[in-house]
């Protein structure tokens, strides 16, 4: 089995003391620990903001790529190898801001992959400017009158768009999100998990906002509820922010439906010069 | 449509018809002027066209191109196929090869539509027979001898090497000119098994084929100037992350939208410069659909042993053009992926130092730990801004570029005389045009080049300097190869020969301009 030991790298976490991201971190790697998610079964990619970081302290393939483009990398390494876990690190301003059509896009495909979006409302690694995720009328160095626009709500766009598995969780409770991240990696298609979390830099206010306004849903709540979901998503305020898991559906991924990789991930075996002469008679 | 034939090898379109088939008057009025003395105007003779501006010494054949359509059982839809019988019937061709084409060609559309057109190529064949008897010629006279031959376009050339070449995952957002590529790509996926994707737009077609490049597959992506100009960041990340990639650049007009279904030469420099930094990129260019097809197939090859995107660039031109060529011949291909391993390694480093520049990769699911790092890195791949580590990984990547000059790049060809009193330089698409226009000197040669980044320098000096007299052909303004060709060599060619019309440069051009020069 994994262990904490196997995950760790010889790079010390840069984040900020008391940044969310520790409280990601840690449930992601307490989740490997329990699953067994390794070197040899595992990717991790990650776009670009305090997030992306990740990489380099979690001892797993990974890719960093650009920023907001975490996700159509990560698809194209499940679509070449499906066996392999699939996690996405990203943050609000990485897949709401830069790489807002890739959200879309991403979740009506149903690729057997997990997001977890690092959520704290505030672009922290430029140093304190308001993300698509912050509230109207916040104020910081970009919308010093307050900002004039809408937030986001990742999870109702999530939900509209088709993905098959949304939920939310806090970075200061590691063990609910632990439960959470493996939910989402079980569940056969596109999971998404939207980490509440403040930056202790530029918008640490959030952080007993949220410990204060958010609840988990109960026994009665039915995720299957597509309608119901929706509501759930708009739902922010006080004492109405809620955690846990919105919507589950269940059907094929993406994968499961490319006839090419029915029997084998298509990697699994090596390009070969492959005999075209059939195709040559087309042009005759 | 212009179709050229020959009973030799054509390499280009031309400037002048011979025979102009016209079904409306817009065609009679954009291109009367073409027609050349003693060629043929066809037409519908109850339609009422204008041939008041064509010249008298062309062969005027009004036909009731529609009347006998219907007259035979057909629509007046069919006023076309009688228009190739009667062509088929002035040019002396077989009639029965017409009719084997038609019936290919409505094969979905059942007997009674097959019928249909064959009696309308019939009835054109007879009428054009029995009118214009004396204007019969032999052009379309079977061959006795001849080895069968494909009609391609580059895109499909091109397609065709990356399925030869093992393609394993191709994102291709549609673009004109290379959205023939996926068309081409996509029914054969299932067959050939690899994965086409539809992607979102260019940004995530290049992330994903990066992606799935990571995880070990053969990867390509195909736009144009608009769609590479998305591409761009993750051209440079490739670049950084060691990533091969296959990437297929097909040029069209101008920038933004411009003039998006003509051709041009104009992002020569875009795709030598494009991203920020400096970073390894092979670039090349096809001359023609064979060309796309063997640089396609080297291309997955240079990516993989470079580890490095591999970009080429095809004109507009030969992407939607089709030409006639012998069955490709690749027996010699052997797929390469340079130092690659799927065993686990221990103490794996994929960035390790190497004297040739490339380490050995590896892929998720091995065992190894890997990363791709889109910020600058140690060996291991961990983000490292240091200042040896950041020398030594850039030297690294860039020595790659020299290993590749060195172990892969051939010298430019050379068509024509040894000696020559002119020699034209010139890529791409003009190769045609030039090939068939130098067929009428025994004085002009002219370099080809397909190897743009790395670029061949020495070769290339060497062959200029022994020129009496240099022409630069191009179709951007800015004479862009010319340009490179100064910066790489230090010579300076002083007569440019520039078109940015949107057309192609055609033989007539290269002929009159070599006249020019040659005091003729």
């Amino acid at each position: 089995m994994t262990t904490l030991a196997d995950l760790t790298t010889p790079c010390k976490p840069n984040w900020c003391p008391g940044c969310g991201d520790f409280g990601i971190w840690t449930a992601f790697r307490n989740a490997a620990t329990k699953e067994n998610w390794n070197v040899g079964n595992t990717v991790i990619t990650a776009g670009i903001g305090c997030h992306g970081h990740i990489i380099n302290f979690v001892k797993l393939p990974a890719f960093e790529g650009l920023h907001g483009r975490a996700l159509p990398v990560a698809t194209g390494v499940k679509m070449a190898n499906h066996k392999l876990n699939v996690f996405v690190f990203t943050g609000d301003g990485d897949s709401l801001g830069e790489g807002g059509n890739h959200w879309v896009h991403t979740c009506r495909r149903n690729h057997d992959i997990t997001i977890i979006l690092h959520d704290n409302a505030i672009y922290g690694l430029t140093t304190g400017q308001t993300s698509p995720a912050s509230q109207k009328g916040f104020k910081s160095k970009s919308t010093p009158e307050g900002n004039p626009d809408e937030p986001i709500r990742p999870l109702a766009l999530a939900i509209a768009a088709g993905a098959t598995f949304v939920a939310r969780g806090s970075a200061y409770e590691h063990e609910r999100l632990t439960e959470l991240i493996i939910a989402a990696n079980n569940h056969k298609g596109i999971a998404i998990i939207d980490v509440l979390q403040a930056c202790m830099s530029f918008n640490p206010e959030v952080a007993d906002y949220y410990k204060a306004n958010t609840y988990y849903l109960g026994d009665d709540y039915n995720p299957k509820d597509k309608n119901a979901a929706f509501t759930k998503a708009l739902e922010w305020g006080e004492k109405s922010i809620p955690l846990g898991i919105l919507y589950k559906e269940e059907k094929p991924s993406y994968e499961m439906e490319i006839p090419q990789i029915a029997q084998k991930p298509l990697v699994s075996t090596p390009p070969l010069k492959r005999n075209i002469q059939t195709l040559f008679k087309q042009y005759l | 449509m212009q179709i050229s034939v020959s009973d030799k090898e054509v390499f280009a379109p031309t400037q002048h018809t011979n025979l102009l088939v016209a079904l409306n008057q817009e065609t009679i009025d954009l291109h009367y002027h073409e027609l050349v003395e003693g060629g043929f105007l066809l037409f519908d003779v109850v339609s009422n066209l204008d041939t008041s501006k064509v010249s008298n010494n062309v062969h005027i054949f009004p036909i009731p191109l529609a009347k006998l359509a219907e007259s035979n059982g057909g629509s007046p839809l069919m006023s076309n196929t009688v228009a190739l019988g009667a062509t088929i019937g002035i040019l002396g061709g077989d009639i029965a090869h017409l009719k084997n084409l038609l019936s290919e060609e409505f094969a979905k559309k059942g007997e009674e539509v097959t019928q249909q057109n064959h009696a309308a190529a019939l009835a054109g064949y007879d009428y054009a027979r029995d009118h214009f008897a004396q204007f019969t010629t032999s052009t379309l006279k079977p061959k006795e001898e001849h080895s069968p031959l494909m009609v391609v376009n580059g895109n499909q050339a091109a397609a065709l090497g990356a399925v030869a070449a093992g393609l394993q995952f191709a994102a291709i957002y549609p673009m004109t000119p290379t959205s023939n590529i996926l068309h081409t790509l996509a029914p054969l996926q299932k067959e050939y098994g690899f994965i086409y994707k539809q992607p979102e737009d260019e940004l995530a077609a290049i992330n994903m084929a990066l992606g799935a490049s990571f995880a070990g597959a053969r990867s390509l992506v195909a736009t144009s100037g608009g769609g590479f100009c998305l591409m761009s960041e993750g051209y440079g990340l490739a670049g950084l992350a060691e990533l091969p990639v296959v990437i297929i650049e097909g040029m069209r007009g101008a920038p933004a939208t411009g003039i998006p279904t003509w051709t041009e030469q104009g992002d020569l420099r875009f795709v030598l410069h494009a991203h920020q930094g400096d970073f390894p990129r092979i670039v090349l260019a096809a001359g023609d659909a064979k060309e796309a097809f063997d640089l396609t197939m080297q291309a997955f090859n240079l990516a993989d042993i470079y580890q490095t995107p591999v970009l080429i660039l095809v004109d507009k031109h030969i992407c939607e053009n089709d030409q006639s060529y012998e069955l490709f011949d690749y027996s010699g291909y052997e797929v390469d992926r340079g130092k690659f391993t799927t065993e686990k390694i221990e103490n794996y480093q994929r960035f390790a130092l190497s004297s040739d520049g490339i380490s050995l990769r590896s892929t998720p699911g091995t065992g190894n730990h890997l990363l791709a790092n889109s910020d600058e890195h140690d060996p291991y791949g961990y983000s490292n801004e240091e200042i040896e580590n950041r020398n030594q990984q850039m030297q690294k990547r860039m020595k790659k570029l020299e290993t590749c000059a060195q172990n892969h790049m051939p010298a430019p060809q050379l068509f024509g005389p040894d000696k020559a009193d002119v020699t034209i330089v010139s890529w791409g698409s003009n190769k045609g045009s030039i090939l068939q226009a130098i067929e009428q000197f025994d004085n002009v040669n002219f370099l080809h080049l397909t190897w743009v980044n790395p670029f061949p320098t020495q070769a290339v000096r060497e062959r200029l300097q022994k020129a009496k007299y240099l022409i630069n052909v191009e179709c951007n303004y800015t004479a862009q190869m010319g340009g490179l060709i100064k910066e790489r060599t230090g010579i300076e060619i002083l007569d440019n020969y520039l078109k940015y019309d949107g057309r192609p440069i055609y033989p007539e051009e290269i002929i009159e301009k070599v006249n020019k020069v040659l005091g003729r």
